[in-house]
């Protein structure tokens, strides 16, 4: 008799006993406790003109459906310079896709689709490039080489991604630690995926070829938040030159995470540095949850004597009602069973908020065997879609005994092959511990199986292109010509006593050179100017669309008239919403509009008295404080624009006493 | 001895030297743009004595400049293994037996490390080690005839291939493939044509656009194409196979005359001229276009005729040329010209005593059409007809590549005017052809809603 998994409790279960927490409870002891460690690849698009390789035009994107021609191709497995195929390199040669790419003839020429060599590198994107690798404070190299770096998946129709490196062994400064940077390489980006269905795969090629940036840190950050903080730092960096592209898809990164005894799995394509957190922190208990398994399973038996062993299903013998096995009837698909030995419990066992073991299987079987979900059942499901009575029959065919696990699958007879490989792979991987993967994030922080990690043996020259030499004196004028460090800029808002809350619009929006240069032409107080974008701005650009017309030196502009009109700052704040939806006005008419009059400290003070009389009318009431408030809100309007409200306070109170 | 600096020379071997760092050495290295780490590489040849190209840890390689060097040591030492996995080719009975003749083209490759070129790679058991399916096609041997590039192919390696192609027929082979560069590849095929005649069995010439060291190459699936229509086809010509579109979908089998590059670098560009294409193949077989072929026989009686006369060339005419031109030619002891005329067949009238000089000496001139499509037509101008008179004998629609090759291996024969006129105006295998079917012009333009949709449905 088999005592059955209860799939709900044992998730719980193995939830607790890996001790697993939610990230807003977890402290740095709990990193400390399951060996955290990451680092980041920051991938930045550059604001050229034209594509890395080609003269096709940057940031021109296309719809789905809005194509001129598609192009199939397949991809094989070259071999690297040092001789070795790369393991990503066969399994997606074992996947058997058809890819298409989809082509729009205003984004893309014959060099997209491969069927014309590279043309001279974009120097635009390489000075670019350049120079954030000396503000990134990397040895730049003395010659580039482009490098061909194998991607199978097709994302890109050469089969590989054509990428440089700049520099190496950089550093940047967080506010608790230096991060050493191992390199930045510029590269051209990839296709952009339409869908992926069975064995086909659909791209389009509009992004493609557009020049990106790539940073790359060591593992150095422990805590999910550092990682946040480094990738900010980085993105704010790559902002600093005004250099880059901003908005959806324009800066992404890619997370490396292992925790103790785990391996590095590279989370790919974060589009928001805010979810990085939750998704690094998922995704070291996912590996701590996977060793808890391996040393669960090395407790039963040993890796030489576990044997899977599995047989066809005959459908007609069975009475299946789930709909995915009564098909395979018509379908002529075959069903295959699968006896785990020792699995037990295991199929159903925490790895991630909401997934367990069994769907780390099913996810690589849509991906490596081409089957689509529902693309499998097991014996530790909630609801096992099929009898008892069928299942027990099956068990007795393959022999399982009471501490077995059992997988069915299903699918074209020509990918059974494939699909039976990779189930029993996943399971014998428990036994060496976290395989290397590259994995897809989710909205809710947590991931899937994308692809398995490719190594360094995928990189080999490329021999369309020849070496371009970087002089010493090119490289000391493009010295000559940076924004200063965001570690410094930092440390300047704060010795400004600009609130922190203000710095993460500031820096990302890079504002910082708007700020200076206002006050150092029109010396108005830094802390206010930061304080008037960290806040005032940011908060009316969160909430509307700004004329197109609107822009950072009209904000200059404002506070150039402020400054030459004898101004007080605080009417910066009511001016914006007009500049910001009508960019073109006069100032002077704006200042109309407000209805603003000029007015001395004295006249503004002479009502104050008369009101003080009438405050005591209304109210009868004896409480200054509530009586300077009011008189305030009387002569707030006036007094904007022409002096600081804290002195007419001072002096209300004053009268007051 | 070994060369322990492959590629460097100048003052990149000097530095080397000088530190005593070799290459596939792992080495640090201080410099005034700070400190690199990684492995010395083979430099291409080409490139300049300023710099040391390195392969840092993540793979990528990268250029140290030597005047910044001011430090470099060597830490290890590990010389890199490229090979291609080299497995023996199975043998499956029942299976035609295909001979893969390598001459240099870059249909299985590798790379180069000191030249940054790509070198080819051929025995059974590296083709069989990158393309695995060949070997459900056909029992395969190979056998290099020589390594040249396709510029440098020229009438001695012709002459070579075509003794080779009667050996193995001789041999009893099912069917022959020529892996070849593509840049020549249609100048061969024509060659073939005239000197392998009454073939029992195909030869295909088969080449790659995209190194078969690029993962989206089209060599595996070039090379499987040919294997099937040299192994399987039923169509015993000389041939070349190659991708019909630029998709991976199917690939052309074109007549080895009437074939010609047409574009510099797309997977499809090899096009039948002035007719359609003999077949189509797929990995499933070969699907005949043309009805008339010369089907496979089970005999060996295949005719080699392997004649080249070297001293022939292709004048491409253009407006203002001068006679002196022809006169050099002559003077320096040229025995025929094919002019590539304009239109119809013309070239202008200030060459033509110039021409008629050349003929006076016993110079064999041939008139072909520069716009590649369409016949030459010397009756209809007098232009035309002057030039006739003078000896200038119209080759129809037959085109300049081919016969420049065609009067190359005629002059081989004969000197005799009457005996090449006939040898130049009896067509072999199409190389001229009585009519031009409706569908052999088919150059359409993108821009019209029709040509547009036709691009946008199928994936060519
Ligand atoms: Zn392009």
């Amino acid at each position: 008799m088999s005592t059955k998994i209860t799939p709900k409790q044992n998730y719980e279960l193995t939830r607790q006993q890996i001790g697993y927490i939610d990230r807003r409870l977890a402290t740095p002891e709990d990193y400390r406790r399951i060996g955290f460690k990451s680092g980041l690849e920051v991938h930045q698009q550059l604001a050229t003109k034209e594509k890395l390789f080609c003269h096709c035009p940057c940031g021109v994107f296309q719809k789905n459906g809005d194509y001129d021609a598609e192009v199939i191709r397949h991809m094989r497995p070259a071999m690297s310079e040092l001789g070795g195929y790369d393991g990503t390199a066969l399994m997606e040669f074992k996947t058997r896709k058809n890819i298409i790419y989809r082509i729009n003839n205003e984004t893309a020429c014959t060099y997209e689709v491969d069927d014309t060599p590279p043309f001279k590198i974009n120097p635009e994107a390489l000075e670019i490039a350049l120079k954030i690798s000396l503000l990134s404070k990397l040895n730049v190299v003395g010659e580039v080489h482009i490098t061909r770096k194998q991607y199978l998946d097709g994302s890109i129709p050469t089969g590989f991604q054509r990428t440089a490196i700049l520099g190496v062994n950089g550093h940047i400064q967080l506010r608790n630690k230096k991060v050493n940077l191992i390199q930045l390489s510029i590269e051209e980006d990839s296709c952009r995926e339409i869908a992926d269905v069975g064995h086909e795969r659909w791209y389009k090629t509009d992004r493609l070829g557009m020049p990106l940036i790539e940073t790359v840190t060591a593992p150095e950050l422990v805590t999910p938040d550092e990682l946040r903080e480094a990738a900010e730092y980085i993105r704010f960096l790559n902002r600093s030159t005004g250099l880059v592209r901003t908005g959806m898809g324009a800066g992404r990164e890619d997370v490396n995470v292992s925790c103790r005894g785990g391996s590095r799995v590279e989370i790919k394509g974060v589009a928001h540095n805010k979810w990085i957190p939750e998704l690094s922190h998922n995704e070291a208990f996912r590996q701590w949850a996977l060793l808890h398994i391996r040393k669960l399973l090395l407790e039963r038996i040993k890796k030489e004597k576990w044997q899977v062993n599995h047989m066809e299903l005959d459908p007609h013998e069975f009475k299946f009602t789930y709909l995915p096995l009564v098909e395979c009837k018509e379908k002529k698909h075959k069903i295959i069973a699968i006896n785990i030995p020792e699995f037990k419990g295991f199929l159903s066992h925490f790895t991630q908020p909401d997934q367990v073991f069994a769907d780390e299987i099913s996810q690589r079987l849509k991906v490596i065997a081409c089957i689509e979900k529902p693309n499998m059942i097991h014996s530790e499901q909630e609801d096992l879609s099929i009898s008892d009575h069928d299942f027990a029959t099956i068990r007795t065919y393959l022999n399982a005994k009471n501490n077995d696990a059992q997988i069915i699958i299903w699918g074209p007879e020509e990918d059974m092959e494939t699909a039976i490989e990779t189930v029993v792979e996943r399971c014998e991987m428990i036994f060496d511990g976290v395989p290397n993967e590259t994995r897809k994030s989710l909205p809710n922080g947590t991931t899937i199986f994308e692809r398995v990690l490719p190594g360094a043996d995928r990189m080999y020259p490329d021999t369309d292109s020849c070496p371009i030499p970087l002089s010493n004196e090119y490289i000391e004028k493009l010295g000559k010509d940076l924004p200063q460090d965001i570690s410094e800029r930092i440390e300047l808002l704060s010795k400004w006593g600009v609130p922190e809350d203000a710095y993460h619009f500031i820096l990302s929006k890079n504002i910082f050179p708007v700020i200076e240069e206002i006050c150092e032409r029109f010396k108005f107080d830094p802390k206010r100017v930061a304080i008037f974008f960290g806040h005032t701005y940011k908060n009316i650009a969160g909430k509307q669309k700004a004329h197109t017309d609107f822009n950072y030196r009209k904000l200059i502009g404002l506070f150039k008239f402020i400054h030459e009109k004898g101004l007080h700052i605080n009417i910066a704040k009511y001016l914006l919403p007009i500049l910001f939806q009508h960019p073109s006005m006069e100032f002077n008419s704006m200042l109309t509009a407000l209805k603003f009059k000029k007015r001395s400290l004295d006249e503004l003070a002479a009502p104050i008295d008369f009101l003080t009389e009438k405050y005591r009318d209304i109210r009868k009431t004896d409480d200054k404080e509530e009586a300077a408030n009011w008189i305030m809100g009387q002569l707030h309007k006036q007094a904007i624009g022409n002096i600081e409200l804290r002195d007419l306070r001072e002096i209300i109170d004053k009268r007051l006493q | 001895m070994e060369d322990l600096f492959q590629g460097y020379k100048g003052d990149a071997l000097e530095t080397l030297k000088k530190y005593n760092v070799r290459v596939w050495g792992k080495t640090h290295i201080v410099t005034t743009r700070g400190e690199f780490d990684g492995t010395i590489l083979p430099r291409a040849e080409n490139d300049d004595d300023q710099h040391i190209v390195l392969k840092i840890d993540t793979g990528y390689n990268i250029g140290i400049n030597i005047t910044t060097i001011k430090e470099m040591k060597e830490t290890g030492y590990k010389k890199a293994n490229y090979k291609v996995p080299e497995k023996e080719f199975p043998y499956t009975e029942g299976q035609p037996k295909v001979k893969l003749f390598g001459t240099g083209g870059t249909i299985a490759s590798r790379l180069d490390y000191r030249t940054g070129a790509v070198i080819p790679a051929f025995s059974p058991g590296e083709l069989y080690g990158s393309v695995p399916e060949l070997a459900d096609i056909c029992n395969l041997t190979t056998e290099k005839v020589f390594a040249v590039f396709s510029e440098n192919m020229g009438p001695q390696q012709y002459i070579s291939l075509a003794i080779a192609i009667g050996k193995e027929i001789e041999n009893g082979v099912d069917g022959i493939i020529i892996a070849h560069g593509t840049d020549t590849l249609h100048h061969t095929a024509a060659a073939l044509t005239y000197m392998v005649q009454d073939l029992p069995v195909p030869v295909v010439l088969v080449g790659s656009q995209r190194s078969s060291d690029r993962p989206s190459s089209d060599a595996a699936l070039n090379l499987m194409h040919s294997a099937i229509a040299a192994g399987h086809g039923d169509i015993a010509e000389v041939m070349v196979c190659m991708f019909g579109p630029t998709s991976d979908e199917y690939g052309f089998l074109h007549r080895g005359t009437r074939v010609r590059k047409m574009h510099s670098s797309y997977r499809s560009t090899f096009r039948t001229l002035g007719d359609t294409p003999l077949a189509t193949v797929t990995r499933k077989g070969v699907n005949a276009i043309k009805k008339k072929y010369n089907h496979r026989r089970k005999d060996k009686n295949v005719k080699i005729l392997p004649y080249f006369e070297e001293k022939v060339t292709i004048l491409y005419y253009y407006p203002n040329m001068q006679p002196d031109i022809i006169d050099a030619l002559v003077n320096c002891g040229y025995k025929g010209i094919i002019i590539a005329g304009t239109g119809l067949g013309h070239v202008n009238k200030p060459v033509y005593p110039a021409l008629k000089r050349a003929v006076e000496k016993g110079v064999h001139i041939f008139m072909t059409v520069q716009t590649l499509w369409g016949y030459t037509h010397m009756f209809v101008y007098d232009t035309g007809r002057d030039l006739m008179a003078m000896g200038v004998v119209p080759l129809d629609n037959m085109l300049p590549e081919a016969a420049y090759i065609k009067l190359g291996w005629a002059l081989g024969q004969t000197n005799d005017r009457q005996e090449v006129i006939d040898i130049m105006e009896t067509p072999i295998n199409d190389e001229t052809t009585k009519r031009e079917p409706y569908n052999g012009y088919l150059l359409y333009q993108g821009g019209v809603p029709e040509v547009e949709q036709f691009v946008k449905n199928f994936r060519k």
